[in-house]
């Protein structure tokens, strides 16, 4: 099975054999055999530059942020606020005050709910989202909904899991306040038209969010061309650290916006009578914040830029499409997700054989994949179907890992006779 | 970690063909029908056990619903294993089956019988759950009569 896979013209000047080695982690052996990790799109792998840049935090800066006059102090909020520069300049923001510091891409969402939505939104108004999201771009929303009155509208998909464009643009009313959606889908790969999703949106008056966990790995990202409203992110799916994530927010916004979490740090004065808020976007956080996953994930842009963002979606593109094209031959599988525009991920199922049986025979031979709904159940339940396997690609992946889980299937096939 | 101690032919077997899978719709005179469902909510898995108590005995049993091979066939041979016991030796066999599972190389009680097969599951801790899915949703319907019983 695995001599069957055949090699595709590799990407321009792209050595992923080099870039492999970056990554201490890819070097684990794994039941027997060297790991295959395809399991990218759930949380990727840090290089060394990344592991460095934190560690040399941690023995050299540590110190807390915005709080002393001494030497690490300064130190260390240098580095904080040089990762947030960083950042701005990844997403192309116009200033630092629109790039709050959050856990993750969920935590974005869930601030823009309650600090955005949430005191604005009156029964009768609607937020927008799309059959495709990851629950962190749901549930945020049906606690808006249940806390103010406001609806949630759900934009259609089609069964190659390709958001209807036309029926988003109808069900875009006077009444929606915020449209929501993913920049791309977690579960099926499929890349959302987001700049005619925010112009539409933007023509009838309504604010958007971009979930851009899935994109901002395989993409180039620009804010200020795509004119969205919000863009979050999460650090650890573009080869950071947990626990550190993005919220871009357009300045007017967010100075509009109440601070969602009192504490240190997003105050200016307190006093038992009233406290002033600090400025932004110093404002949205509130307590310590995660400084060495701020350093991490500063490291982690510097190295995919170092790759090359276009390069590496390129090199990823090859893996897509020999991926589904060797999938595709194996008897009772089936794609789901088959969108003309995808990025990097593929979701499967193999006929007979439930996915977490899948999941646990790929594991046995050293392959990595999510197996599950994905956090995703609306995604499943339109496809009818409880889970799928699904391989997601990085920077680091090769052809031989797409011959291994082919050759892993292979092995399933063969278990279930 | 050996594939094939997690699926023996016996599981194989019955997850192609589960035995007593359906639902039982209507008491037997003198019979009384219990029902629950079990959910575990991170792989999907969702079954239904119907069962008919005649006094403190199962008299009759049945599941459905849709899962992976695992837990497919531990409901399948669960069904085979508990009819005509009564409420005590079900508890047994599902305290015997849980020890089966979750420890490793323990010598299967010969008081297992077809059970056993599920040895090989205690090497795969990630699906102790999927095999314990239907034990927990029976319990449910002998304890508690009707419920959601949730392995996760």
């Amino acid at each position: 099975m695995a001599a069957s896979v055949t090699p595709l013209a590799p990407a321009r000047g792209y050595d992923a054999a080099r870039v492999r080695r970056d990554f201490p982690i890819l070097a684990t052996s794994v039941n027997g055999h060297p790991l295959v990790y395809l399991d990218s799109a759930a949380s990727s792998q840090r290089p060394l530059a990344v592991l460095r840049a934190v560690d040399d935090y941690e023995r050299h800066s540590h110190a807390n942020v915005h709080r002393g006059v001494h030497a690490l102090s300064q130190a260390a909020t240098s580095a904080y606020e040089g990762a947030r520069e960083r950042v701005r300049r990844f997403l192309n923001a116009r200033a630092t005050r629109e790039i709050v510091f959050v856990r993750g891409t969920t935590e974005a969402i869930n601030l823009v709910a309650q600090a955005y939505a949430r005191p604005r939104l009156r029964p009768g108004d609607e937020i927008l989202i799309t059959a495709l999201e990851h629950h962190a771009n749901i549930v945020p929303w049906q606690m808006v909904c249940e806390q103010t009155g406001c609806s949630l509208k759900v934009a259609p998909i089609d069964r190659r899991g390709e958001l209807i464009c036309e029926e988003l643009e109808k069900l875009l009313s006077p009444r929606t306040r915020l449209v929501a959606v993913a920049h791309v889908s977690n579960a099926l790969g499929t890349v959302l038209p987001v700049k005619r999703i925010v112009e539409a949106a933007h023509a009838r008056g309504a604010v958007v969010l971009i979930d851009g966990a899935q994109a901002v790995p395989h993409s180039r990202v620009d804010v200020t061309a795509l004119g969205a409203d919000f863009y979050a992110f999460s650090g650890h799916k573009v080869y950071g650290p947990t626990g550190i994530g993005v919220l871009y927010g357009r300045e007017e916004l967010l100075a509009a916006m109440p601070p969602w979490q009192g504490g240190g740090e997003m105050i200016l004065t307190v006093s038992f009578e009233k406290s002033t808020y600090n400025d932004l976007p110093w404002k949205f956080e509130a307590g310590t914040p995660n400084i060495s996953g701020a350093i991490g994930l500063g490291a982690a842009l510097d190295y995919l830029e170092g790759l090359g963002i276009e390069a590496v979606a390129a090199h990823e593109a090859q893996l897509l499409a020999l991926t589904t094209a060797e999938l595709a031959r194996i008897p009772g599988i089936t794609l789901v997700g088959t969108a003309p525009h995808k990025a990097a991920v593929v979701s499967f199922t193999l006929a007979g054989v439930h996915a977490h049986d899948l999941g646990t025979i790929l594991d046995a031979e050293g392959v990595a994949v999510r197996t599950g709904h994905h956090c995703a159940m609306p995604v499943m339940t339109f496809f009818g179907i409880p889970a799928t396997a699904r391989a997601s690609f990085g920077c680091y992946n090769t052809e031989d890992d797409v011959a291994r889980l082919i050759a892993a299937v292979g092995k399933a096939r063969e278990v279930f006779g | 970690m050996d594939l094939k101690e997690l699926y023996r032919d016996v599981i194989l077997d019955h997850n192609r063909h589960p035995r007593n899978f359906g639902t039982l719709d209507s008491a037997a005179p003198g019979g009384e029908l219990r029902r629950a469902e079990g959910h575990n909510p991170l792989c999907g898995d969702r079954l239904t056990v119907s069962v008919l108590l005649d006094g403190d005995r199962v008299r009759d049993i049945r599941f459905e619903g849709s899962g992976c091979a695992i837990s497919t066939a531990s409901a399948s041979l669960m069904t085979e294993a508990v009819k005509g016991r009564d409420r005590a030796a079900v508890r047994a066999l599902f305290d015997r089956v849980h020890t089966l599972l979750t420890h490793h190389d323990a010598t299967p009680d010969p008081a297992l019988g077809k059970l056993a097969a599920l040895s090989g599951v205690s090497e795969f801790p990630a699906r102790v759950k999927c095999a314990t899915l239907s034990w927990h949703t029976l319990n449910a319907a002998l304890e508690r009569g009707a419920a959601t019983v949730s392995t996760e």
